[in-house]
């Protein structure tokens, strides 16, 4: 092949396939035990990060970004006037394995412009997958789209040597979808991820049986939406994405700010801001739902549609909920300590461990590294001194505002002055 | 001031030995220092302490029963921090450590189990930066090579990782402010030192000693790098905080063209 060629194809298919947010490399159990290349197990590695601050930690590019639909939130759309290419498979191996060698990458994650037929598409990205398992004994990570409406046997085979597979939704309400995608239909997106979950929950099944069952799709499967692109409230998307966590058993559920990048009347319109901190407080939120304990409910419901910007949306539960609070440090259990704000997870677990040798004092959170800026509000400790004061809510908000600096301050100062 | 200096190799098991030493004697006003980083202290006097691999392995072994896995993980990870009087917080934390019945490592409220989990954090953040930033360049005598020079000595703790991932291929990781390396050779890891030509640079990739088909492997991952990169989105804060402008000079992505 000649080098050129493949440059300017590697220029086109990473450009086209960045908008994917996924880069996600643990959670695979696929140990080097034939003296091969590359061990996916447990924890992934993020080798770099592009100047917008994201991770790097895959080679992520598309196959091709040829396509036959016209979806009008994606810059591979039949209509748009950009260059297309394609890769060959031995193409993609090659570049995969030798950026592999050099400590580049943790894998391959491969996606699609959809040429032909959705099977037609999907068997490529299959025979690259599998080549690099069977051929070059590559135990990195592996990560494939599911291409909508692909068949079940294809979809069968892809979890066989794909470490995860995603199918994104993109739009998060159907009738969103039916405005900017015409041509395609919910139900395709289902189908592969229906057919993965069930394979997963076989696999885990047989496992347990047959312990030389051969591994599927060991990181799960996830997918994502695009934030800012079809009107939706933080609500809607949220119950979207709870229902795809309790319905298809996924790992994970991405929001990607809407990156304008066409003149569509239907779309923010090409120069307008990236939605970037409310796709962050989509992300607090998720986190909320998935290791806080807290039910989607609580945080969005019809009384409150759409997150704050200016407060995290812990926060913003406490200060609707003042009757709960304040939690004695000392006593309280994990549950109402993880709700604390300004209390991450570690700090939980630390002062579960800590207060098993001695009550703990101001000085003592400190040190272990607490945000007391947001916690001292909403918690007591083996000290006198506490907030004494009955605070509102407002107060509360705004003593807490004026003694920090979000890193955001320049986006909220924006946002603020375009109402003055 | 101390009353008493023991002066250890440097090594591990040498510190070990000093502790060792330490309650033997029952010493208490003392002090442990490295020989090569050694400060005198005006009335104190100083032993040197002959490394000792069975003093050394019984303490371990007293340690491993007084800490967790996390404690005593945490403790040698707080030694190969190298940070200047280290060896000191290390010794008030073996001393409390056998002091008490229960296991200790989780005192968060105490100052040297606060500061060893601490120290332990960063060194662990090193090592997996390590993982994450190593970056081989084919030689001509198809040896993947990489040079690195990490905060802290983290190669004996990166071996493992680099041994299970890349067994099919034969490579170096060479810790330049150490001046020692790891080598696996398709079979086995052994610790190397090496000379270098002169005016060998290690930020450049010299014709004379790496394969021509390296350039064109780094030409294509830079062009990647970039193109991945969303333009819109651009945070160059972020980007520096997760890869500290100190570790540039090694990162192939971030050569100039």
């Amino acid at each position: 092949m000649s080098f050129e060629r493949t440059q300017e194809k590697l220029k086109i298919l990473a450009d086209a396939a960045k908008y994917d947010v996924s880069c996600s490399s643990s959670g695979s159990k696929r140990s080097n035990t034939n003296k091969g290349l590359g061990n996916a197990t447990g924890m992934g590695i993020c080798h770099s990060y592009t100047e917008d601050g994201r991770c790097v930690s895959l080679l992520k590019i598309l196959l091709t970004n040829h396509c036959i639909f016209d979806c009008a939130y994606c810059v591979t759309r039949k209509s748009n006037d950009v260059k297309r290419a394609a890769f060959k498979v031995q193409e993609v191996v090659d570049l995969t394995i030798n950026f592999y060698r050099r400590n580049y990458i943790e894998g391959l994650f491969l996606s699609s412009g959809i040429f032909k037929s959705a099977d037609y598409t999907m068997e490529r990205l299959v025979a690259v997958a599998k080549k690099l398992r069977l051929e070059e004994n590559f135990n990195g990570y592996i990560h494939l789209k599911s291409i909508p409406g692909a068949s079940d046997e294809l979809m069968r085979e892809a979890g066989l040597y794909a470490d995860r597979l995603s199918v994104n939704i993109e739009i998060p309400t159907t009738a969103g979808l039916k405005k900017l995608a015409p041509d395609k239909k919910r139900e395709d997106f289902i189908k592969p991820m229906v057919k993965v979950k069930n394979e997963i929950i076989q696999y885990k099944a047989e496992k347990k049986i047959i312990k030389s069952t051969p591994k599927y799709a060991p990181a799960g499967q996830s997918t994502q939406m695009i934030i800012g692109a079809s009107g939706e409230n933080d609500f809607q998307i949220m119950q979207t994405s709870n229902h795809f966590y309790k319905n298809y058993n996924l790992k994970r559920v991405y929001y990607s700010g809407y990156v304008p990048i066409s003149y569509d009347e239907r779309l923010p319109q090409i120069g307008s801001a990236v939605p970037m901190l409310r796709e962050n407080r989509l992300y607090q939120t998720d986190w909320l739902m998935r290791f806080y304990g807290f039910d989607v409910s609580e945080i969005l419901n019809a009384q409150h549609q759409n997150l704050d910007l200016d407060i995290d949306p812990k926060l913003s539960w406490a200060l609707r909920n003042l009757h709960q609070f304040p939690v004695d440090i000392n006593t309280a259990d994990k549950r109402m300590l993880a709700r604390i704000p300004g209390l991450g997870m570690r700090s939980v677990h630390k002062i579960l461990s800590a207060r098993r040798f001695r009550r703990l004092n101001w000085d003592h959170l400190k040190k272990i590294g607490i945000a007391l800026n947001r916690a001292q509000y909403f918690m007591v400790c083996d000290s006198n001194q506490f907030e004494r004061r009955d605070l509102s809510s407002e107060k509360i908000k705004g003593l807490i505002l004026q003694n920090s600096k979000s890193k955001y301050q320049k986006t909220l100062s924006n946002q603020l002055s375009l109402f003055a | 001031m101390k009353d008493k200096n023991l002066i250890y190799d440097g090594t591990f098991d040498g510190f070990l030995s000093a502790v060792f030493i330490v309650f033997e004697q029952k010493l208490k006003s003392v002090g442990i220092q490295n020989a090569f980083t050694i400060q005198n202290g005006l009335f104190s006097e100083n032993e040197t302490i002959i490394t000792d691999e069975q003093k050394a392995n019984r303490v371990w072994k007293g340690l491993k029963s007084k800490l967790s896995s996390t404690g005593s993980y945490q403790l040698y990870y707080t030694f190969l921090s190298e940070k200047e009087g280290i060896e000191n917080i290390l010794l008030d934390y073996i001393k409390y450590a056998f002091s008490k019945v229960k296991l200790v490592d989780k005192d968060f409220s105490h100052s040297s189990v606060l500061k060893v989990a601490q120290i332990a954090k960063s060194v662990g953040r090193e090592k997996h930066r390590m993982e994450a930033f190593v970056r081989f360049r084919l030689t001509k005598d198809e040896i993947y090579f990489s040079s690195i020079e990490p905060d802290f000595n983290v190669l004996p703790l990166i071996l493992k990782h680099f041994k299970r991932r890349y067994a099919d291929q034969k490579w170096m990781i060479y810790d330049i402010k150490r001046k020692y390396g790891l080598f696996y050779d398709l079979e086995k890891v052994e610790l190397i030192h090496l000379e270098f030509p002169e005016q060998f640079d290690f930020t450049k990739t010299d014709g004379n000693y790496f394969a021509e088909q390296e350039f064109k492997f780094q030409k294509l991952w830079q062009d990647y790098f970039k193109s991945t990169n969303i333009e819109s989105r651009k945070n160059m804060q972020l980007h520096i905080r997760h890869v500290p402008k100190r570790y540039w000079k090694y990162l192939s992505e971030k050569q100039p063209d």
